[in-house]
């Protein structure tokens, strides 16, 4: 098993979402973050006083996947994040050693 | 009943009682507007300090400060007649107000109109003071100044019987007596509580913007109130004012914005906002005096300079957090002097002409008069309360307390829970 985790532009969740859906996926949770990279922050003007804003607001999205579609699941994601501009985010793929769905108590493939 | 009933307008009574209520529901209005503007660890501590000053300063004004504005016939400061609305309800006309200045609304409405003015006026002060003033010295800074400061000021310019009136000195609703006593005392609390710390290095920026447009817009709604309510009657003079208000506010936001968008790139909502506030303050003094296409001229030069004063406190090195200076001082200051270039006695006949209006500078002269008495006092009065304040409780919030935020450090509450 494979814990996907993305971070990406804020207004491409819902892209990504549906990509996800299509693709198969189950379920996955998603977090608004603030961060920094290569995209840089911008600037913001309040009464004539310029402030630099360094931390952009991001989403995080973050998923299990059994191993043989761990792959697919990360180009579905780069397809539906992408807009070709700085600033579009990263994926990682984590080993996951155990996984358990609380209400049954199933572990491992069955559990996602 | 020894009120002259033929004497009180109902008309008139309805206005100034809808206006009071106008009135009062501005504060909870600027409690917003500057709400909007601090970081979101001081929003509540903004929020309580205005809504504080509806409680402590209507129960001063009852006991004292109506008394020491509008009692006796002295020159310089009230009397004691009228403790705790001792007789206001049965008297038929208050000192100075005889002839053409007779009330033609019962003296308690008189009385609940003036209370709001005297509320809001310290209550614009803690945009100044924002994020690190005590409560407590809060609370004893505004009580102190609704008693030695405000209900004098109020004398000398709004009772006829008052020297700056007497003089000649013209104010419809409040640009000296309300925006430039606020503004003078704000800075000086400013200088004696000193900066925020970390300004101006690290970034404030608001953390509600919508709040802060909301919060305009029921200024601009209940500024109404403030200057037509003021004509004291139901009548051409209050639509007058009215009109000037409104056009007044629409030109100082639409000017702050080109000025804006020029220098600084964007139009901007918290401009908009601090644009038609601008122009509300210019508009305060002139509102019953002026006619024709003046307010929109008046509220233009207000958009442009206030826009233009913002960086006077990063220039002099004060940490006036929210521009009460720029906006309330400089606005009320640009309103007391163009009323000496536009009044116009057509419009009101108890006022004057202006430069413009064939009145020649003797009207702009008693206007400066006015504005450096009001500023020289409230100013000088006020920083020996601050300092005296900071001596003995301290106004200042501890570090620590000060880098929690207000909300937790002085009220133990949290604005918004995650």
């Amino acid at each position: 098993m494979k814990l996907i985790t993305a971070v990406i532009k804020p207004f491409k969740i819902d892209d990504v979402k549906d990509a996800l859906k299509t693709a198969g996926v189950q379920g996955m949770t998603v977090t608004e973050v603030k961060g920094f990279g290569r995209q840089g922050g911008h600037t913001e003007t309040y009464r004539g006083a310029e402030y630099q804003i360094d931390l952009v607001p991001k989403v995080r999205i973050e998923l299990v996947v059994d191993d043989s579609v761990a792959n697919n699941v990360v180009d579905v994601i780069r397809q539906a994040a992408s807009t070709g501009k700085i600033g579009d985010g990263k994926i990682w793929v984590t080993a996951v050693e155990q996984i358990v769905r609380i209400r049954t108590g199933e572990q491992g493939s069955d559990a996602i | 009943m020894s009120i002259l009933l033929a004497d009180i307008d109902t008309g008139a009574t309805a206005w100034v009682l809808i206006s009071t209520a106008l009135v009062a529901f501005m504060t909870p209005g600027l409690a917003f507007f500057y709400g909007g503007m601090v970081r979101s660890k001081n929003m509540l501590g903004m929020l309580m300090q205005n809504f504080f000053a509806m409680g402590l300063i209507s129960v001063i004004w009852a006991a004292v400060g109506f008394s020491l504005a509008f009692g006796g016939s002295g020159q310089y400061i009230g009397n004691l007649d009228f403790v705790f609305m001792k007789d206001l309800a049965k008297i038929a006309e208050l000192p100075g107000y005889t002839g053409d200045f007779g009330l033609v609304i019962p003296i308690l409405a008189f009385f609940a109109y003036q209370m709001m003015f005297a509320v809001i006026t310290p209550a614009l002060i803690t945009g100044a003071t924002a994020d690190r003033m005590k409560f407590s010295a809060y609370a004893v800074l505004i009580g102190v100044w609704s008693i030695l400061v405000y209900p004098i000021v109020a004398h000398w310019v709004f009772s006829p019987n008052g020297w700056l009136f007497k003089r000649g000195a013209l104010d419809f609703a409040g640009g000296a007596v309300v925006h430039i006593n606020a503004g003078a005392a704000a800075l000086a609390v400013v200088l004696v509580l000193g900066k925020r710390r970390g300004w101006p290095r690290d970034a404030m920026p608001p953390h509600n913007l919508p709040f802060t447009m909301l919060g305009t817009g029921i200024l601009w709604f209940g500024w109404f109130g403030f200057n037509a309510g003021s004509a004291l009657g139901a009548n051409g003079l209050a639509a007058q004012a009215l009109v000037n208000t409104h056009l007044a506010a629409a030109s100082a936001m639409l000017v702050w914005l080109v000025v804006e968008k020029l220098r600084a790139g964007h139009a901007t909502s918290l401009g908009a906002a601090s644009g038609a506030v601008a122009g509300l303050v210019a508009i305060t003094p002139c509102a019953g005096f002026v006619g024709g296409a003046s307010p929109i001229i008046i509220g233009a030069v207000a958009g442009a300079v206030c826009y233009l004063c913002l960086s006077l406190k990063t220039k002099f090195g004060f940490d006036d957090s929210l521009d009460v200076i720029a906006v309330h001082l400089v606005g009320g200051i640009i309103g007391s002097m163009l009323l000496g270039v536009f009044a116009d006695t057509a419009v009101n006949s108890l006022g004057a002409d202006g430069l413009f209006l064939g009145g020649g500078a003797s009207l702009l002269v008693e206007q400066l008069i006015a504005v450096v008495a009001t500023l020289v006092f409230s100013f000088v009065v006020t920083g020996i309360a601050a300092i005296a304040i900071d001596r003995t409780i301290g106004l200042r919030v501890s570090t620590e307390d000060e880098l929690i935020g207000l909300d937790q450090s002085q009220h133990a509450e949290t604005a918004y829970q995650s």
